[in-house]
């Protein structure tokens, strides 16, 4: 061992490099100094997502619109599922859209650090940035596809009421379960590429255990607690509730999503911090 | 700020090797673990292991495949207890042979990765340059790219938009800025990278291995950017296997091996010892695994460059003494047995300049030790200055002739020629042909002879 160059002085550094501790530090600072990374790699997500396609940002629409239809057809039509007596093809989609949303930031959370191991083996920068960044990237095809559901509104004339101003609050329901949930995947997957394959089946299960073909009122009444136990259950019935003044999503419902998110959010942010230290070395 | 930029103290980082075979553990035994360590505080135990497994290290230092710390729990410290300081202004080369750890030290330093103990400060702000193009995306365009590997280094949005014209014009792509750079040639695409690299504005600069990208003329380009960088009293700290760029750009140089700190000092000192030791490895390597011929009575075992007094030569010199020393080994030579040492000088190419035994010159070795050496000493070394090969070969004789042959290690053994005076006058040639000689020159008249014959002879 050389030391070179002894000098003393009393520095005042601007970082320190040390090995991790196990103390849990969540350096919200830091995510809010790399906001312009933020903001460009949710940039590039959508730069990207349609590229050399013919349709382009069409497929926001095009994809939960060929669900509903399908939805239609077989739950509606067929197996005639009741719809709180909606028309079922705006039945369906109003809850495809969070779903749709839900479904594709759960997604590219999960696979956010290891799409981006060139960047995380190459520059620092916090690392909770890219399932963040994957989260929120999904809200412009939301918004597109909404423009769609103002469309099946006017067409079958149901008219919002101010209660369509609540719709922000579950929106951030739904962003809250990805991230809470998609934490977890996006650090396992670090390690474990199975969760890749684990996701398209997870997210099956959890469509058909959140009321989208069906209503919540399906669900007996001695089953609706644990069932509720799923927030996306309350986002969709917030959603109905607002855009279509059916259902009930009362206050203390949305509070028991609220807490199963929080639990699992900040579990998962315990997990993905602890993890983020190794990322580097393993992805 | 203070006056030291980067100070390391001890850092060490240990990896374990084929973290990724352990896939067989279920992924629940790993989940419960993970959980486990979360709620642990100090979540490996590191302090015992580390001290269990630096015993070990030490024990087979020499053992492993990256020649670095390997210990009984597939672990290996790339990097261990590195010390040094870097002060503002100064530029500093990382030197060391691939896994050394220096790659290491910079993902530490640049917080890509945490050290496993140690510590270091870093006063001001960095930015970390371990490979040009990080982040590019093929399908968007240059100018876009520009944007997002912008904000990946760590620039504000309007810095990139306020140097956006400089970058363009340093990387030459005006026409194909607006093209997704998936279509760019992979020159095309290395200069646009630099070139957004070039622009930053660090007070510290940590940079890996990037100078061998482009052509010539980009290289020369981007060593002339850091060169400036360096000039305008920031400081770089620059990881290469260049050494001629690690000379010419750093004041300073970092020697690492098996990831220890083994020197550190003027760049020019570090970088010859750095090369020193790796010749002196290739040519011991060479002996070891080449093929060989001939009877196998005696082995030659290695082979180096000493001055007359038995000082160990890196290089020799021209027109200066060089002692060519052979290391053998005797395996089952009868004492009778008459062996002549011979030597080959080819060039760069193995063309061969010249051949030379000892029975030439009327030397042959009876009655050989179990090992020992050959030496021959060259009063006046002939060769110009340039790299050469040399190649080595051992026969029996019987008076002038060649019996049989001996051993001949099929291997070149590099030898580095520098200038120097060899004929005494100060005269210093380059590039004139291997070879050197020198004579006696002389005149004389013939007086039925026109004067204009001395002319044309003195021209042949």
């Amino acid at each position: 061992m050389t030391r070179v160059a002894l000098t003393e002085v009393t520095s005042e550094p601007g970082v320190v490099i040390e090995p991790p501790r196990g103390v849990f530090h969540l350096d919200v600072k830091s995510i809010w100094q790399y906001r312009v990374l933020l903001y460009f790699l949710i940039w590039r997500d959508l730069k990207v997502r349609y590229k050399q396609t013919v349709i382009g940002i069409g497929w926001a629409i095009i994809q939960p619109l060929v669900s509903m239809l399908i939805f239609t057809v077989i739950f509606g039509y067929f197996a005639k599922l009741p719809s709180d007596g909606l028309p079922y093809p705006i039945f369906a989609y109003t809850a495809l859209l969070p779903w749709n949303y839900f479904a594709s930031a759960l997604h590219r959370c999960s696979v956010s650090i290891v799409g981006d191991a060139h960047l995380v083996t190459k520059v620092y920068f916090p690392r909770l940035i890219l399932p963040i960044a994957g989260t929120i990237s999904g809200l412009v095809d939301f918004s597109i596809s909404f423009i769609l559901l103002i469309g099946m509104m006017l067409w079958y004339g149901v008219f919002p009421t101010w209660s369509a101003l609540t719709i922000p609050i579950f929106l951030m329901f739904a962003l809250g379960t990805a991230l809470a949930i998609g934490l977890w995947l996006a650090a396992l997957n670090v390690r474990y590429r199975d969760v890749g394959y684990t996701i398209p089946f997870l997210v099956q299960v959890w469509m058909f255990l959140s009321p989208i073909v069906y209503p919540v009122t399906i669900i007996p009444e001695k089953y609706q607690l644990l069932y509720r136990l799923n927030p996306m259950v309350g986002v969709i019935e917030g959603f109905r509730w607002a855009l279509l003044g059916k259902g009930n999503p009362s206050p203390w419902l949305m509070a028991v999503s609220a807490a199963v998110i929080s639990v699992f959010f900040a579990a998962g942010l315990l997990f993905f911090k602890k993890m983020e230290q190794t990322f580097a070395d393993i992805v | 700020m203070t006056d030291v930029a980067i100070r390391a103290d001890k850092l060490s980082k240990r990896y374990k090797i084929g973290a990724r075979q352990n896939r067989h553990d279920t992924l629940r035994d790993q989940v419960v673990n993970s959980m486990k360590s979360l709620f642990s505080r100090n979540g490996h135990g590191a302090s015992r292991e580390t001290r269990s497994s630096m015993a070990c290290a030490q024990a087979s230092d020499s053992a492993g495949p990256r020649s670095s710390s390997i210990n009984h729990s597939d672990h290996i410290w790339a990097l261990k207890d590195v010390s040094f300081e870097v002060k503002h202004g100064e530029v500093v080369g990382f030197i060391g042979r691939n896994g050394a750890g220096k790659s290491t030290l910079l993902k530490i330093l640049s917080r890509i990765t945490q050290p496993t103990t140690g510590r270091a400060e870093i006063s001001g702000r960095v930015v970390s340059l371990l490979e040009v193009g990080t982040g590019f995306h093929p399908e968007l365009t240059g100018r876009e790219n520009i944007y997002l590997n912008g904000a990946i280094l760590g620039m504000k949005k309007w810095e990139i938009a306020t140097k956006f014209d400089e970058i363009v014009a340093f990387s030459e792509i005006e026409k194909f800025i607006d093209t997704p750079v998936k279509r760019y040639s992979s020159g095309m695409y290395v200069r646009l990278a630099f070139a957004v690299a070039a622009h930053l504005e660090p007070e510290i600069l940590i940079v890996d291995e990037v100078l061998a990208v482009g052509d010539i003329a980009f290289q020369k380009k981007c060593l002339g950017k850091i060169n400036q960088v360096a000039r305008d009293g920031r400081t770089v700290l620059l990881v290469t296997h260049n050494t001629d760029s690690a000379a010419t750009l750093c004041n300073r140089a970092v020697l690492l091996k098996a990831g220890h700190v083994v020197l550190s000092g003027p760049s020019g000192q570090v970088i010859s010892q750095y090369l020193a030791e790796i010749m002196q490895k290739e040519k011991d390597k060479a002996f070891r695994n080449c093929e060989r011929t001939g009877n196998g009575k005696i082995l030659i075992r290695s082979f180096h460059l000493e001055s007359p007094n038995g000082q160990v030569l890196n290089t020799a010199k021209t027109g200066s003494p060089a002692v060519f020393v052979f290391g053998f080994e005797n395996c089952v030579c009868q004492p009778s047995d008459k062996i002549s040492l011979g030597f080959s000088i080819h060039d760069r190419r193995g063309y061969g300049l010249l051949n030379y035994y000892s029975h030439f010159s009327g030397v042959s070795y009876e009655n050989l030790p179990a090992k020992g050496h050959f030496k021959c000493l060259l009063p006046e070394l002939p060769l110009a200055p340039g790299e050469y090969n040399l190649m080595c070969r051992a026969v029996s004789i019987s008076g002038q002739t060649t019996v049989q042959e001996v051993d001949w290690p099929h291997v070149f053994v590099p030898i580095s020629v520098t200038n120097g005076d060899f004929f005494g006058t100060g005269v210093h040639l380059a590039s004139e042909g291997p070879l050197l000689i020198k004579g006696e020159w002389s005149m004389g008249a013939l007086a039925d002879q026109p004067a204009i014959e001395t002319a044309v002879s003195g021209l042949v």
